[in-house]
């Protein structure tokens, strides 16, 4: 199966906007609140769908958590929309103390996620989001990798009992193939199987990690891939079988090589006792190059080419 | 509204004064000089105006409070310990290990809304209360109560600018304007004034009155929304630690546990006072 011939799908934002559409349609109590981000939100059509289900408050993101959170207390399924780089830094201390610790169960709706502003620069990246969620009590963080995750994630998220923080970019995204069709928050998917090196990756960075399993492929090299949509819960046990299996484990991230998902694997292999050969691929800690998303990624070596070069080099280690 | 006379409420605040210095005395800390300036505006709120009782605290038509001034947290437990959401024995574990009763209010407290204590977050959440309550056609009302240093917190203006522009005329803010904060008062510290023209700018509507008034805290809270389509702040003139007349106005007293002698004292005044009114009514 080659990439090219993986069903082509739309950006996760749009599917977010469609999947959110439905469910408010059915549900009067689910509202998405927004900063100004109707537009680049794609909630416009919701916005002329259900104009008595959006609620509007300027680029005002600290108002915006923490209207939420009100909202949520008085039994609205609220979703909190903004660009994740503003949601999780100007309003981070709202979702600490209002949503998290306060305990209700707003969806916290990163969009344009991780590089997704490309050449607008480091003020519209998000590359701390998970790494600084992570540490708080309370929040559940979900990264979908294509369309299919994006609407479960979201169907989920409008029935969870607590909060979430679920982010996606504005790529088109194919239809990913998966050992199993289902999805369950907190239960890592199989993309593809093999026993010599495991890509777990998230996001966006899903795709080129399987294009790398398709190129080792063709080398006799095996390489699992595993979709870590949810990354906290993180599946534990989906980590350590593949760790456990594979000779080299490599994570992907459109995100800091701090604190987020590479570091959240390494993590729980130390403490669990197995050592491989391990690498944490995303953002490193310098000032990011600037470019498109997809030069952003070329740049550090987000591409198949690049990631199969290193599940080689990783190999060659053990 | 409530069955109480105005004396009968400024009994209770004495009460409330002396129950609330009791456990910040126990607990060995507390935010004291805050908790005395805003005891009458919670004792009428919860007598006279919210009518949030056990009963119907999960009732979604209910009136709700945000304390949004958190860390006067002492005031609020004792209020909510006399109308019975918990034993008042309880609050002899504030603050002690593995006690529930923290420092600043939290729902693990029944009575409690929300998590509060970081400043400027109870005005965005009560402008979302607010708004569902519009939404829904609930006519409930919603209140929080702000401090005067807080107000510099940006997201408190966030909050206001939104409030106007939504109409929550169902809204009410009220300001303990006890004129202190940590560093000193709030004019030297970093000036908030004029905070009755910053508000009505904003398309508040503005009252100013004495906030340790009984009467004038009943009047004005059972009169709002005195404009229609405009949220009110109702500036609340309060002295910092009153009740207490070496507390009173010294911004020492923002955190203070009385010494054994100081607290005798403190005692003794308030316990006169509770004498001279109950005389009253006799």
């Amino acid at each position: 199966m080659k990439v090219n011939n993986l069903l082509k799908g739309k950006a996760n934002l749009e599917i977010f906007s469609e999947t959110l559409i439905r469910l408010a349609e059915k549900d009067k109590n689910i509202l998405a609140v927004t900063s100004d981000s109707r537009g680049s939100g794609k909630l416009l059509p919701f916005a002329e769908k259900l104009p008595d289900q959006i609620v509007e408050v300027g680029i005002a993101e600290q108002n915006l958590v923490g209207v939420a959170a009100g909202l949520a207390s008085a039994g609205k399924k609220t979703f909190a929309v903004s660009p994740a780089c503003f949601l999780t830094a100007r309003s981070l201390e709202q979702i600490k103390n209002d949503v998290a610790y306060s305990d209700f169960p707003v969806v916290l709706v990163g969009i344009s996620a991780g590089v997704s502003y490309g050449a607008l620069g480091t003020t519209h990246h998000s590359l701390h989001d998970v790494a600084v969620l992570r540490a708080f009590h309370n929040v559940d963080i979900v990264v979908p990798a294509d369309n299919f995750e994006t609407e479960q994630a979201i169907e989920a998220a409008a029935k969870a009992t607590k909060p979430m923080f679920i982010k996606f970019g504005k790529k088109a995204m194919p239809f990913l193939p998966r050992t199993e069709k289902s999805f369950e928050l907190g239960k890592a998917s199989t993309i593809c199987e093999g026993s010599d090196v495991v890509f777990i990756a998230c996001g966006e960075t899903v795709l080129p990690a399987y294009e790398a399993a398709l190129q080792l492929r063709e080398k006799g090299i095996g390489a699992e891939v595993i979709s870590m949509h949810t990354i906290k819960p993180l599946d534990k046990k989906a980590v350590l079988n593949s760790a456990k299996k594979c000779k080299a484990v490599i994570t992907v991230e459109e995100h800091s090589v701090h604190g987020g998902l590479g570091e959240a694997c390494a993590s729980l292999l130390m403490q669990s006792g197995i050592a491989r050969p391990f690498k944490i691929v995303g953002i490193p800690d310098e000032d990011t190059a600037t470019g498109s998303q997809v030069e952003i990624f070329e740049y550090y070596g987000i591409t198949g080419k690049e990631l199969a070069q290193r599940a080689e080099h990783l190999l060659d280690m053990t | 509204m409530s069955k109480y006379t105005d004396l009968e409420l400024q009994i209770k605040s004495v009460k409330y004064r002396i129950a609330l210095l009791k456990y910040i005395k126990l607990a060995n800390a507390g935010h004291t000089g805050g908790s005395l300036s805003c005891t009458d505006i919670l004792n009428v709120l919860y007598n006279d105006v919210l009518d949030v009782t056990p009963e119907n605290f999960k009732d979604k038509n209910r009136n709700r409070y945000v304390q949004s001034k958190g860390h006067s947290v002492e005031a609020l437990y004792v209020v909510l310990a006399e109308l019975g959401f918990y034993p008042e024995t309880d609050l002899e574990t504030l603050c002690k290990g593995g006690s529930k009763y923290v420092g600043h209010p939290t729902r693990k407290i029944n009575g409690i809304e929300f998590n509060t204590g970081a400043l400027g977050h109870g005005l965005p959440i009560s402008a979302g209360i607010a708004l569902a309550a519009k939404m829904d056609k609930t006519g409930n009302k919603v209140f929080t109560l702000l401090g005067d240093g807080e107000l510099a917190e940006g997201s408190n203006w966030e909050a206001a600018m939104m409030a106007a522009h939504y109409k929550l005329d169902n809204l009410v803010a009220i300001l303990d304007h006890n004129s202190l904060q940590i560093t000193g008062t709030n004019l030297e510290v970093n000036s908030p004034y004029p905070i009755d023209e910053k508000f009505r700018a904003f398309g508040w509507h503005v009252v100013e009155i004495d906030g340790n008034n009984i009467a004038e805290l009943r009047q004005t809270f059972h009169a709002v929304p005195e404009l229609k389509g405009k949220p009110t702040f109702v500036i609340a003139n309060t002295v910092k630690g009153k009740g207490i007349s070496f507390m009173e106005n010294q911004k020492k007293w923002h955190h203070g546990v009385p010494s054994d002698e100081q607290y005798e004292l403190a005692m003794k005044e308030l316990q006169g006072e509770l004498t001279r009114l109950e005389n009253i009514t006799a």
